[in-house]
């Protein structure tokens, strides 16, 4: 069997409101091979956002049991910017809006704090910030963005497919060994989600790892991908070929719930 | 970046926390008596007129009663504090002539290096008088006069004696009274008409010496369409007990002129910052204050502009940053007198820690302003379940037709905005200190770029150890 990018055993996670504390995830199990792009499908409620949030250590989010294991490490063990630092990258559903700061300033930040974790004795080269410059603005014209997106606002007055956007460019950028993506498609036009799609595309190889969560199955059909998962009441029911996703499209959920007992 | 800037620039907290040996000629006892100001006048050679401005600010700092709002000055000790140290005995016009240990001290601090980056003119006070200043020739050429404020009065007397006190009168509260009656050092500046001066003239302030009183006296007059901005940047060293800063700064900004008086002031920790900055703005005038303030055990201080003259304009923009044991008390007064005015107020303010900001303001429009727009915006930013921010923003407005917006926000720092910097491999520290970063660029763009890189390296230090 090929090494796993992500491993994850019995993973339960609750969320406490209040006084009251919730159960979200109720044991997932789920495998991802490395350089393979899996598909997280599922209804509303049932708990994907809750687990990419978790696997990147939001602090929202407690995990009582379960392991996950990040290219054979252990992923719970690490803060949330070591997640980062070691490759892991989520793209957001809702991408949060910082103002004052700029995407290029950030980003640049960003990218230096994991170049000095990956090669903590490298001397610094001075031409590297205008390389990083280069690749950001290419990043954003391959996207269909104006350039001077990098020097806006992180996400400030942006629309919500704009958002989307900036979160690939910064995947691109910062060029993870794993990605999470969190319905990045929702919200996005036809062009756009053919624009988002060639993007992930163009990162595919052996190296990289993905595992996207979405509603349709529209942005698969570019993607190709290796594995479908479908979650409900925060368990993993089952794990098909993209003819899961096809299937789902035209029949809805109820007859893999029923399926399952998971209704 | 060269190698010279960049060390101007590296601000590491050690840099605040040095003192040099105390090596000053004359120091008075202290306390403060009618010998004291006696003593100070006359160590001055001064005019018999200051000497009795300043018996008569004396008098009248006697009696008016402390500020009953504010921060709280009930452990303030007037007993405790020297009130006049000349510290060379002679004025220095060369930076080579300084003595080497006031030197190291501005050194450290950057100052000469700063000078040679992109000042106009520096006037370097160490404790209570400049012993450094410097006036580029061609400022002299355009009949500029930029002297330490003792030099004004010398050199000056009639265009010095017309100004001074004319906009802070020592009855406007008990700390300007304390001013007059001890001022020493400042920056005296006169900007002929239709002179631009398209460089900042800028001075260093620095207190150096335990429990010493600081009471540097401002004068800047900006005749008819002339331009100028004026940057004072103010560190000082770590004492245990406490001292005092004491400034008044008077600006005038006639016909057509256009001031702007930038500052960034990062006290230690146990200053008592007690400042009265006053500007007065004729017919389309501009006065614009910068004002950022960091450190300090607690700051009162409320930049204010009266729109006197039809057309005058008045814009505000600051920042005050309040950690465990500082309380920030800052605000803005904007006085229309007349019509078609319009003033702008930005404030912007962090605390962390148990630290406290308040946000005090007064607008008042008189009868008869008639047109006046003015806009105020007031936003806190709370780092921590402990610290505080309040808002005391004053409106008095005598006239209809005018057109004013307000608008306060308060809040915490988001856990998301964390997480989200955090998830693209910033640590938290690095995360926090970025939406704080964030948070005041509209202020930090105002600053020259030396400046705001500064600006933003104290705010990182501030950050340093803020979170587990």
């Amino acid at each position: 069997m090929r090494e796993l990018a992500l491993d994850i055993r019995d993973l339960r996670v609750c969320i406490t409101n209040g006084e009251e504390t919730k159960e979200i995830l109720k044991g997932i199990d789920l495998q991802v091979p490395k350089g393979e792009i899996h598909v997280i499908m599922g209804p509303n409620g049932s708990g994907k956002s809750t687990l990419a949030n978790s696997l990147m250590g939001h602090p929202k989010y407690t995990v009582t049991d379960g392991q996950a294991s990040f290219f054979g490490e252990d992923l719970l063990a690490m803060k949330v910017y070591e997640r980062a630092r070691k490759g892991l990258f989520l793209a957001y559903q809702y991408p949060v809006e910082v103002p004052g700061v700029t995407l290029a300033h950030f980003l640049w930040n960003a990218h230096q704090a994991k170049k000095q974790a990956e090669e903590p004795t490298a001397k610094k080269d001075p031409k590297a910030v205008l390389a990083f410059r280069k690749r950001l603005n290419a990043s954003l014209e391959s996207l269909h963005m104006a350039t001077d997106f990098s020097t806006r606002h992180l996400n400030v007055g942006a629309s919500g497919g704009e958002k989307k956007r900036i979160e690939i460019a910064q995947m691109e950028v910062l060029g993870p060994k794993f990605v999470l993506m969190d319905e990045i498609d929702s919200g996005l036009d036809i062009d756009s989600t053919r624009v988002v799609a060639h993007a992930i595309n163009a990162m595919k190889g052996p190296e990289f790892t993905a595992l996207i969560i979405t509603h349709y199955p529209r942005i698969l059909e570019y993607l190709q991908p290796d594995r479908v998962h479908v979650m409900a009441a925060g368990k993993v029911l089952c794990s098909r070929g993209m003819e899961l996703a096809r299937e789902l499209e035209q029949k809805g959920y109820d007859w893999i719930l029923k399926e399952y007992n998971a209704s | 970046m060269n190698e010279e800037a960049r060390s101007a620039l590296d601000l590491d907290q050690t840099k605040y926390d040095f003192k040099t040996a105390d090596t000053s000629v004359y120091r008075s006892a202290k306390g403060l008596t009618r010998e004291t100001i006696l003593d100070i006048s006359a160590h001055k050679k001064e005019p018999e007129w200051m000497r009795d401005a300043r018996l008569h600010a004396y008098d009248v700092f006697l009696q008016k009663p402390m500020p009953a709002w504010g921060g709280d000055l009930s452990e303030m000790d007037f007993e405790a504090y020297t009130y006049y140290i000349k510290p060379t005995d002679k004025r220095e016009d060369a930076w080579a002539d300084v003595p080497d240990d006031i030197r190291k001290t501005f050194d450290r601090l950057g100052v000469p290096e700063a000078e040679r980056k992109f000042l106009a003119g520096v006037g370097a006070q160490f404790e209570s008088e400049m012993v450094y200043h410097s006036i580029q020739e061609d400022l002299a050429k355009k009949g500029v006069i930029f002297l330490d404020t003792e030099s004004g009065l010398r050199e000056h007397p009639e265009l010095f004696r017309k100004y001074f006190a004319s906009l802070v009168p020592p009855e406007d509260n008990k700390f300007a009274a304390l001013n007059t009656a001890c001022w020493s050092g400042g920056s005296f500046i006169y900007v002929p008409k239709g002179v631009k001066l398209d460089i900042p003239l800028q001075a260093y302030f620095r207190i150096n010496s335990e429990n010493m009183g600081q009471f540097e006296r401002t004068i800047i007059i900006a005749d008819e369409g002339a331009d100028l901005h004026y940057i004072e940047g103010c560190t000082a060293p770590q004492y245990s007990t406490r001292s005092l800063h004491t400034g008044v700064i008077e600006i005038f900004v006639h016909k057509g002129a256009k001031v702007r008086y930038t500052t960034i002031q990062n006290w230690a920790h146990n200053i008592y910052n007690l400042v009265t900055q006053r500007a007065i703005a004729y017919e389309n005038a501009t006065m614009e204050w910068v004002d950022g303030n960091m450190g300090s055990r607690l700051t009162m201080k409320y930049p204010s502009i009266y729109l006197a003259g039809e057309g005058a304009k008045g814009n505000v923009l600051s920042i005050a940053f309040a950690t465990t044991g500082q309380h920030q008390d800052a605000g803005t007064k904007i006085i229309h007198k007349a019509p078609n005015t319009s003033s702008t107020i930005l404030s912007k303010s962090i605390s962390r820690g148990t630290g406290r900001t308040s946000y005090r303001g007064l607008l008042k429009v008189a009868k008869g302003a008639t047109g006046v727009k003015a806009s105020v915006k007031c936003d806190a930013l709370m780092l921590s379940d402990t610290s505080r921010s309040d808002t005391y923003p004053t409106m008095e407005i005598d006239e209809d037709q005018v057109a004013i917006a307000h608008e306060a926000t308060v809040g915490k720092i988001s856990d998301d905005q964390i997480f989200y910097l955090m998830s693209r491999g910033l640590s938290e520290q690095d995360a926090t200190a970025m939406i704080v970063q964030g948070f005041i660029e509209p202020f930090a763009k105002q600053m020259p770029m030396e400046y705001a890189i500064e600006l933003n390296r104290l705010i990182q230090l501030e950050m340093e150890g803020s979170v587990g």
